[in-house]
Order: C-alpha cells, then structure tokens, then sequence
C-alpha cells in the first residue's frame, strides 16, 4: 500500500544530529549501517562513549589518508582513529557486552517500524532469498537498554516504512523506542506511537498521511529543533 | 614446544576433502588471506567454512576463486552477502547460494561468537534472548529447506530464550600481528574480532602470524589468545588489502 505523498524532510545528517541530541551525557552506544553511522559526526565533544561490536571502546572519527590502519576499523567496516581511552576487545565479549544490557542505546535502521514497537531491517523479501545478513542486529535488540530506529519516513517510491504488521521479516519484537525519520520524531509508548515533534514546514496531518498507524498527537508537538 | 611449519603449504597439508575450518575476520579486517589462499592451491573440496563477520566479503577474491573452483560445500555467517541486491546478482557465491548448490546458514553474530566461546570452554549449547521474536527462533536460517530443524526455546524467569549449539570446527585459521613460536599470539586493534574464540573452538588451529618472535619476546601479559590453543604458526607478511565493503 503507497501513501503516494513524497514530503521534503530532513538529510540523512540531520536525521543523524537530532538522535544525538536524545543520547544522554553519559552513554555508551552502538550504532547501525546506514543513518546511524552517522551520528558520531554530531557526539564530538559530547562526554559519551560509542562501542562498535568488532571490539571496540571509544572509537574516534574516521580516518583520512595517512592515518588509515587497515587493523582499525568500526562496525560498518570504515577506518577509524583511536582516542585516549580507546581500549580493544575481542567478539566474545564484545557481544557479551551488548546482551549483558551495558549499552545504554542502539541506533539501527531499518525497512519497517510498527506502533507496538516490532521492526524489521536484516531482510528485504524484494531480494527473494531466505537468507541474509543479520549481523549484530538482533544481540543489540536483545541486550541494549534503549533502541532508536533512525531511517526515512517512506520507502524510494513512496510506499509506507511505519506500518500497521510488518510485512518483512522481523529483527524485534517490541522492543523500539523511538523513531527518527527525515518527517518525524516519534515515541513508542504502550498506546501506541506519539508524534512528538515533525520536520520543519510540515503538519501533524502530514506526517500522518504518510503513516500507516494511526499516530497519538502530543499534546506538546513541536517542530524539530537542530 | 616449537610449533613453526616452515611453509604455509605444509601447515594446512593433513586437511581432508569434508573439513570445517573457522574463519576470522570482520569483513577484511583479520582474516587469514595466506591460509586462504593455500587451501585453494590445495584444492580440499567440500569444505564448510564457519565465519562470523563477512570475512569471506573482505576476502572477495578468495570467496570467487572458492566457489568457481567447487571447493565450498556451506558457509555460515552472520553476513555473509553483499548489501547491494544488484552487486548479490553479480555475485558466483550469492548465485550458488540461490541455486542451492552451496549452503549457506546464518545466525546472529552475537550467537556466532558465543557459538565459538562456548565450543572452545566445554559447554555444549547455551540459551540466549538473542532472535526470540524472529525467524531465528523458529529453526535455523538456511537456504536449503530440508536442514531446517526447529529451534527449542524455554521460559526463564519470564522471558523467553533460544537454544544454540556450541561449534567445534575442525580447524581454525587465524591471522595474529605477533606470534612467538610456542603460539602465545597477539592481534592488532580491531583485527582481533573473532580470531581468538575461533582459536579455542577449534581442534586444531593454525595461525598466520605477521611477526614472528622467540619466546619471551612477547610479554606474558601482552598475549591475548595463550598458545595451548594453537598448534602451527606459519610466518607470512603484513597483508595490504581494501577495507571498504557495499
């Protein structure tokens, strides 16, 4: 089903900055492929602390030239730099980490995000194979203690991502907290999913035309401040 | 206790058609491209390589040479296909995957890794929250339908775990920045990745080391996989590869 509507929105790197603003002072987290990488672009300077689950604390920002080591690398296989601090670990507990519940916030993407707070990321039934790459998707669900969905609003051609029952495969049940697309932040509350603050220029009625469930309005909607 | 081999060609030479060998590497980030590349001048055919990570994406050269050759009989990974649906089509190892011909099973790579912790500590399955929700607690992810046997999970204090197998590979191929010749090893930054538990799952382990130092030369405290685990060390020199992925 297509809502059809395309609405101009945030970039990708805004997407990436409004969910740094909601990591806490404080935090360890673990970022996704996709949008979610870049929100370290955003952290600099904030006093947290990114675990990527290759087996690393602290990794630094990515490397340019020189400072390229092929044995330095995040989870979404870029080079990176070290910081004072930065301390290496290998998969086992590096994984143990993220199900023991030590890491305050997962920021994933993913392809379809329901009100009860189920999403589905690690396979499109476009690709027409059974299989397909799961990754550390499904640990992060299972051991962070929040899990933030950063992805676009609809699909290329318009057609629904925030959707009444998941018609892909599922990563989790239950277990997103927030939503941040380039329309919208949305919280996953057990009433359901409550428009807190949509894209400049746009209406609550907008971002819900473009939404499959029906979305709880907050009281205190605003726009989303950068 | 020396455990040198000489040449890479003599250290992997007992494996037979039918082995299961682990792969390290987080995409191309530690894997064991030398031993790699010996197995295929070997020629062992039917082999299943038990991975983590995409080493065999990092390794993409190897993975084609593996698959034109008809040396794979199954992979399992966590991911272990390209991101790009029209670079997959391209692809001789997604094709063969989609034909059936080499199989091809997934886990979580949380799983994956505690699959290799646990084989290496005696501990024969485990239960996790891990994919509980998902396709994984229902049966094991394979494209050939007939290996897909169903999961058992269990209640425990009100929440709902899976239970997952440890994995004992035959082998172990491992890539160490520092290796001394009693096989004490050291990794580089983030290459450790899943060198290490691969290494104690293994019944025999054989590490690519790119410096090679007598004992002693690497500090007690500065070994990260202690060299009961490993078996063979084979000197080979510091890769150069690409590290990006699609």
């Amino acid at each position: 089903m297509s809502p059809k509507v395309k609405f101009e929105g945030l970039s990708r790197e805004l997407i990436a900055l409004r969910v740094s603003r909601e990591i806490k002072e404080g935090s360890y987290f673990n970022l996704g492929i996709g949008i979610p990488t870049l929100v370290t672009n955003w952290t600099e300077g904030m006093d947290v602390i990114p675990q990527a689950e290759i087996g690393m604390l602290k990794t630094g920002a990515l490397a340019q030239g020189e400072e390229v080591n092929q044995d330095l690398i995040n989870a979404s296989c870029q080079a990176v730099t070290e910081l004072p601090g930065s301390c290496y670990f290998d998969i086992a507990e590096s994984f143990g980490m993220i199900r023991g519940g030590h890491i305050d916030v997962a920021v994933m993407g993913a392809l379809q995000v329901n009100a009860r707070g189920d999403y589905a990321g690690w396979s499109n039934p476009a690709r027409g194979l059974f299989v397909g790459n799961i990754g550390g998707s499904m640990d992060l669900c299972a051991g962070a203690r929040k899990l933030f969905i950063a992805m676009e609003h609809t699909t290329r051609d318009g057609e629904y991502k925030v959707v009444k029952e998941l018609s892909y495969p599922a990563t989790a049940l239950g277990k997103v907290n927030m939503l941040f697309s380039d329309l919208a932040v949305i919280e996953i509350t057990p009433k359901g999913m409550v428009l807190k603050e949509v894209a400049p220029g746009l209406s609550a009625a907008d971002v819900q035309s473009v939404t499959e469930p029906r979305l709880i309005i907050s009281p205190n909607l605003k726009e989303i401040e950068l | 206790m020396d455990k040198v081999i000489p040449s890479i060609d003599e250290a992997i030479a007992d494996i037979k058609d039918g082995a299961m060998i682990a792969i390290p590497g987080f995409f191309a980030c530690g894997v064991p491209r030398d031993l790699l590349q010996a197995i295929i001048r070997k020629g062992t055919k039917k082999l299943t390589l038990s991975c983590g990570c995409g080493p065999l994406l990092g390794a993409a050269e190897e993975l084609r040479m593996l698959v034109t050759n008809g040396q794979l009989k199954k992979v399992i990974d966590s991911y272990g296909l390209f991101r790009s649906a029209s670079k997959g089509m391209a692809d001789p190892f997604e094709q063969a995957v989609r034909n059936g011909t080499i199989e091809f099973e997934v886990f979580p790579m949380g799983t994956m890794a505690e699959k290799y912790r646990a084989g290496g500590a005696g501990i024969p399955a485990f239960y996790t929250p891990t994919g509980v929700g998902s396709v994984v607690e229902e049966s094991n992810v394979t494209n050939i339908e007939a290996n897909r046997k169903p999961k058992e999970t269990r209640m425990i204090n009100g929440q709902k775990y899976v239970l997952e197998y440890a994995l004992k590979p035959d082998y172990a191929f491992i890539h160490a920045f520092k290796g001394d010749r009693e096989g004490n090893l050291r990794y580089a930054k983030t290459a450790r990745n899943f060198n290490h538990v691969m290494a104690t799952a293994s019944r025999v382990t054989i590490a690519e080391v790119e410096n090679l130092v007598e004992p002693g030369e690497l500090d007690g405290d500065d070994v990260h996989t202690p060299g009961i685990y490993v078996h063979r060390v084979v000197q080979v020199p510091r890769p150069s590869f690409a590290i990006t992925i699609d």
